[in-house]
């Protein structure tokens, strides 16, 4: 059994126009030290849906259909305590925008402190130690737990959230854009720490990121979403060299290539539909340069084109023999 | 060849760093923060120039300084568009010269030249001037007025510079720019506010509000990172678009070396208040000679997994503004520094005609 399981995921939002169907009905798997990568342009319900797996959603939202298996428990019906006790212990999180997510007035180190003293029956010696070692494995000098979130540069404060994602050992760690706000050459290593703990620690992690760039130099999968549905998934070598939906195609197709022909890259035009009022049919139909009538009038199912490789498109079939 | 519009030459930007009340008895020396730090490139008209570095090199900060947005501290800027008449040039320069801010012969060359030095210009010539220099601004969800309608935002310029003769020539102007930025019919956007058009159709107000008034020049600062990949072309065609049709120039500022390579004419690569290669974008990024270059080009994440290539990955982050590095200002995170490049800063050296780079590494005089 995968670690996590993610089984017909819905999670709405109550707001005052109606309801928004913010995931709605996505699937997926995740063995041990497996890196997903989820895109999408902003508002697909990319976030949404790594927060419902934490179960943290704003008080307006609210799973309204699915079940996220994680390690054997239903983490959409669990609460309370035992919803508490596997937060940060097994399913940890790192936030966009490591800037802000620090809390300003405490020292760092003592932020850490705080999840491994919750977690586990340790004193704060030890885990003062253990806050040591973390910096050191991020790259920071140990020597400074001691200091303020301002006294760091930003690429240092999205080192001290990775450490702190870790604290407690987890599974699974969620990243949430880990390098959007960050300069390439931050980035660059950002990244390269996030693979090397992933493959020390056989880490299991879900990188959400609008820039495909980012997902094809750390993710073994890939899923792409788009308006509340994952409209392709397979391993990221697969998405990228044989691309099958027609939105896959116009993302990849929209990056620059520094190291390709020097050519505008192409855009796609239009905006993702409203979520409170979703299209029938096929939801990328009012921007799809293939879409026919049966696009907008029925829903196309997510179909496995090849082993392990599924696309939701009307356009798409079976396809046989071809690797 | 097209002629220069824009001549930058050694340009600073410095900042004075406060300081206590006990420093400011113990020490007498004043530190600054030198943001731009000697900084000189020229812009031909109808070019798209880029200015590429990783955020605090300085690059914003030169392209405010070019609009006086924030006031040079040495250099000069010189500007020469179509905007610009002889006898401006003229009452300008001797203006300057009579105020002992300019020597003799700089009003001379300015005058014989048709330039007109930007920094030496009082306050109102230079808001008279900024009708034809002006701005695009990064962030469409911070830049515009949430309370304002967009037909306010894009009129705003017209009201401060008091153009338009009466509400209905205004009405007009600003439809126009509305049109000409791609939001169209501009009667359905008017009377829209921010909060109700999506995040590319934002920039393109942002884009409106600096078109309204015609300009010449435009300064770009990162127009497309905000937005989303998928709309990002869209906005960078339309800025081609609009120096097709209108004979814009653009100073282009960016961090993303990608955006930079298919949109640019010309590249300068910025590391700490100072360009340190320059050229070509083809050859800058197919050819790049400045290790620091050479170092972001790597990073750049290739949107293919297949394709693995060797990433230099350069050690810690950029120093600090206020104490700029003696020698080279890289040497301290260049992976090829030598004896000289702690001592003597390297001055540009032309490996082609067009293209330049600060390195020792590409003089003779420190392989010998």
């Amino acid at each position: 059994m995968a670690l996590l399981e993610v089984d017909g995921l819905k999670t709405y939002f109550k707001t005052q126009e109606g309801t928004l169907k913010a995931v709605d009905g996505i699937s997926f798997n995740l063995e041990k030290g497996q890196a997903m990568g989820l895109a999408g342009e902003s508002g697909c319900g990319k976030t949404t849906a790594a927060l419902s797996v934490m179960k943290l959603l704003p008080a307006n939202g609210y799973i309204a259909g699915g079940t996220i298996n994680f390690a054997g428990q239903d983490m959409s019906r669990i609460t309370g305590d035992k919803l508490r006790a596997i937060r940060w212990r097994d399913i940890s999180i790192i936030f966009q925008g490591a800037m802000n997510a620090l809390n300003p007035v405490k020292r760092v180190g003592d932020q850490i402190v705080e999840p491994i003293l919750l977690h586990e029956k340790v004193d704060e010696a030890v885990a003062l130690k253990r806050v040591k070692e973390l910096f050191e494995m991020v790259g920071i000098n140990p020597n400074r737990i001691r200091e303020y979130p301002h006294e760091f540069s930003g690429g240092m404060r999205q080192r001290v959230m990775i450490a702190m994602a870790l604290a407690c050992r987890p599974k699974l760690v969620i990243c949430d854009e880990p390098t959007t706000a960050l300069d390439v050459m931050i980035q660059a290593q950002i990244l390269q720490l996030l693979k090397n703990l992933q493959s020390e620690l056989e880490l299991a992690m879900i990188i959400i990121s609008h820039d495909l760039s980012v997902l094809a130099e750390t993710c073994e999968l890939l899923s792409i979403m788009y308006a509340g549905k994952i409209v392709e998934r397979s391993s990221a070598v697969e998405v990228f060299s044989n691309p099958q939906h027609p939105y896959t195609k116009g993302l990849i197709a929209a990056f620059p290539n520094i190291k390709g022909e020097r050519r505008m890259p192409a855009s796609i035009a239009g905006n993702p539909p409203n979520l409170i009022h979703a299209p029938v049919g096929c939801r990328f139909a009012e921007r799809c340069y293939m879409a026919k009538d049966l696009c907008k009038e029925q829903e196309p199912p997510l179909v496995e084109v090849l082993p392990g490789h599924f696309a939701a498109c009307h356009f798409v079939r079976p396809q046989r023999g071809v690797i | 060849m097209a002629r220069n519009l824009l001549e930058v030459d050694n340009l600073q930007v410095w900042f004075p760093v406060r300081k206590g009340f006990v420093e400011s008895l113990t020490s007498k020396e004043q530190s600054f923060v030198k943001a731009v730090d000697g900084v000189s490139f020229n812009i031909k008209e109808r070019e798209i120039f880029c200015l590429v570095g990783e955020s605090g090199c300085g690059k914003t900060t030169t392209g405010k300084a070019i609009l006086r947005l924030v006031d040079p501290t040495g250099g000069s800027v010189r500007y020469a568009g179509a905007g610009v008449s002889a006898a401006m040039v003229k009452e300008a320069a001797e203006r300057a010269l009579s105020k002992k801010l300019m020597s003799k012969e700089e009003a001379e060359k300015n005058i014989a030249e048709g330039t007109l030095e930007i920094r030496k210009l009082t306050r109102d010539k230079m808001k008279a001037l900024r009708q034809k220099m002006q701005m695009i601004f990064q962030d469409p969800y911070e830049s515009l007025n949430p309370k304002q309608s967009i037909y306010d935002i894009v009129a705003e310029p017209l009201v401060v510079n008091n153009l338009g003769v009466n509400e209905a020539d205004r009405e007009k102007r600003v439809a126009k720019a509305l049109d000409d930025a791609g939001l169209r019919p501009p009667k359905d956007f008017m009377w829209r506010y921010p909060h109700e058009v999506s995040g590319g159709q934002r920039q393109r107000v942002g884009i409106a509000g600096a078109l309204v008034l015609e300009p010449e020049f435009l300064v770009a600062d990162e127009p497309v990172s905000m937005l989303d990949v998928s709309i990002r072309s869209e906005i960078l065609k339309l800025m081609l678009d609009l120096r097709e049709k209108k004979g814009l120039t653009y100073l282009f500022i960016t961090h993303d070396l990608s955006v930079a390579y298919v949109f640019s004419d010309r590249i300068g690569i910025m590391y700490l208040g100072a360009i340190v290669e320059l050229g070509p974008t083809e050859e800058v990024i197919k050819g790049p000679r400045h290790p620091y270059t050479k170092a972001l080009i790597s990073v750049v994440p290739k949107p293919d997994p297949r394709m693995k290539t060797e990433k230099i990955i350069l050690k810690g982050e950029r120093p600090d503004p206020s104490h700029i590095p003696p020698g080279c200002r890289f040497h301290p995170r260049c992976p090829f520094a030598m004896a000289i490049c702690k001592d003597k800063e390297p001055t540009p050296m032309y490996v082609s005609q067009e293209h330049w780079v600060s390195c020792w590494l590409e003089s003779g005089e420190a392989k010998q």
